[in-house]
């Protein structure tokens, strides 16, 4: 998963933000267990507000690092609507990517409903693109596509059932 | 209304009782096409493959078959349609029990007064294109799941029907015997030139298609197309 996308997704909220708020944000939605260290939240605000796609504000007086608030400039709102509205090559394990792309969606008010659809899209293509090597390509292409295959349907069952619950979903990270 | 597809729905609205199963639906087909028909359980799919196929009459809209419109067509007269232009495999294989395989697969030609020898001329090539000439003279108790299901296959196709319908093909099958049954409709439908409308759950069945549509809350939705990242 992009850490600097996802900061820049979660800035895309549009209020200005603490390092330590975005960090605290990114914990609770997408850390699945690996909390973001504060210096790689440092580390990649620098990197962004160098770039251009994050503006820093005046420090704050008081104690502690963490004495800016962090705005999202029109390049790094353009990067990450650019990158939202792409489906995801797909392979094996993209589950934190999807389930990141899904839930900054749902967040930002954009379509996420149309995201799941184009990834489905996006998925089939590929399947058929493997069950046509099986079909006609020797045992052990079918044995490569079998593998990829399954996993492709565990990600659309996943799709489809995050379809179904986008609601209740939108509600729980609003 | 004439279009460049062979099966073509507009707006097709259909409800049972107070369900409204179809809320607008629109589809084409185009010649020689498989095209899935996705969707959770319960979105309408099997109501519009029932409503393209004549089966149902829908409560508004229309449906076209290669320039006929199908929904105004008399009772008489969509059964004839079915009957001969049109091919049905559903989830089981609905075989009549008493009858042979080889008298399954030869049942649509009987139906249709094609003379008897004739008829089992044309369809015992059918029994080793599917890999089942040891079993002609087996009855539907006598045939596993997977080679039941390839009569009925057999029984869909060997009029030569312009269209197949299907419903859920291998819903009955585990995942090796649905795949040799999938591989065997795809090949056969090809090879006839048949136009193939492949209702499913299945994702991994769906993926033996040209193209899928989503069926949700009754409308068909087209497939997005998108960028890759």
């Amino acid at each position: 998963m992009s850490v600097p996308l996802t900061l820049l997704g979660l800035l895309a909220r549009g209020r200005p933000t603490h390092g330590y708020d975005l960090k605290r944000d990114y914990d609770d939605h997408f850390a699945n267990g690996k909390p973001l260290p504060y210096g790689q939240v440092y580390s990649t605000l620098g990197r962004l507000a160098r770039d251009g796609k994050v503006a820093g504000g005046e420090a704050e007086p008081g104690d502690g690092p963490d004495r800016k608030r962090y705005r999202i400039t029109d390049l790094g709102r353009a990067e990450v609507m650019a990158w939202l509205g792409q489906t995801v090559e797909p392979e094996p394990h993209l589950q934190t990517v999807l389930f990141s792309k899904v839930v900054l969606a749902l967040m930002l008010g954009e379509d996420a409903a149309g995201y799941l659809d184009a990834q489905r899209a996006a998925h089939l293509r590929r399947m058929r693109e493997l069950t046509e090597l099986k079909r006609t390509g020797p045992m052990v292409d079918a044995l490569l596509a079998d593998y990829g295959l399954f996993h492709l349907e565990a990600d659309l069952r996943w799709i489809e059932l995050t379809s179904a619950r986008l609601t209740a979903l939108a509600q729980a990270v609003s | 209304m004439s279009t460049g597809f062979l099966l073509e729905a507009r707006d097709v609205h259909r409800a049972f009782g107070t369900t409204q199963a179809l809320r607008g639906a629109s589809v084409a087909v185009a010649r020689g096409e498989i095209l899935a028909v996705m969707g959770p359980s319960g979105s309408g799919k099997s109501t519009l493959l029932h409503c393209l196929a004549g089966i149902y009459r829908p409560d508004q809209g229309e449906v076209w078959f290669d320039g006929t419109r199908v929904d105004t067509l008399s009772e008489t007269k969509r059964t004839e349609l079915r009957r001969d232009a049109f091919g049905f495999v559903f989830q089981f294989g609905q075989l009549v029990p008493e009858l042979t395989a080889l008298d399954n697969i030869a049942l649509p030609l009987l139906l249709a007064k094609v003379p008897r020898k004739q008829a089992y001329a044309q369809a015992a090539p059918w029994l080793e294109r599917l890999g089942l000439d040891q079993h002609g003279t087996h009855r539907s108790g006598e045939l596993s799941g997977g080679q039941a299901q390839r009569v009925a296959l057999a029984r869909a196709l060997v009029h030569k029907p312009r269209l197949l319908f299907t419903d859920e093909p291998t819903g009955a099958l585990d995942t090796l015997t649905g795949e040799t049954v999938m591989n065997l409709l795809v090949t056969a439908a090809r090879e006839e030139g048949t136009t193939v409308v492949l209702v499913t759950h299945d994702a991994r069945v769906a993926a033996y298609a040209d193209r899928e549509i989503v069926v949700r809350d009754g409308r068909a939705l087209t497939t997005p197309s998108s960028a890759v990242a």
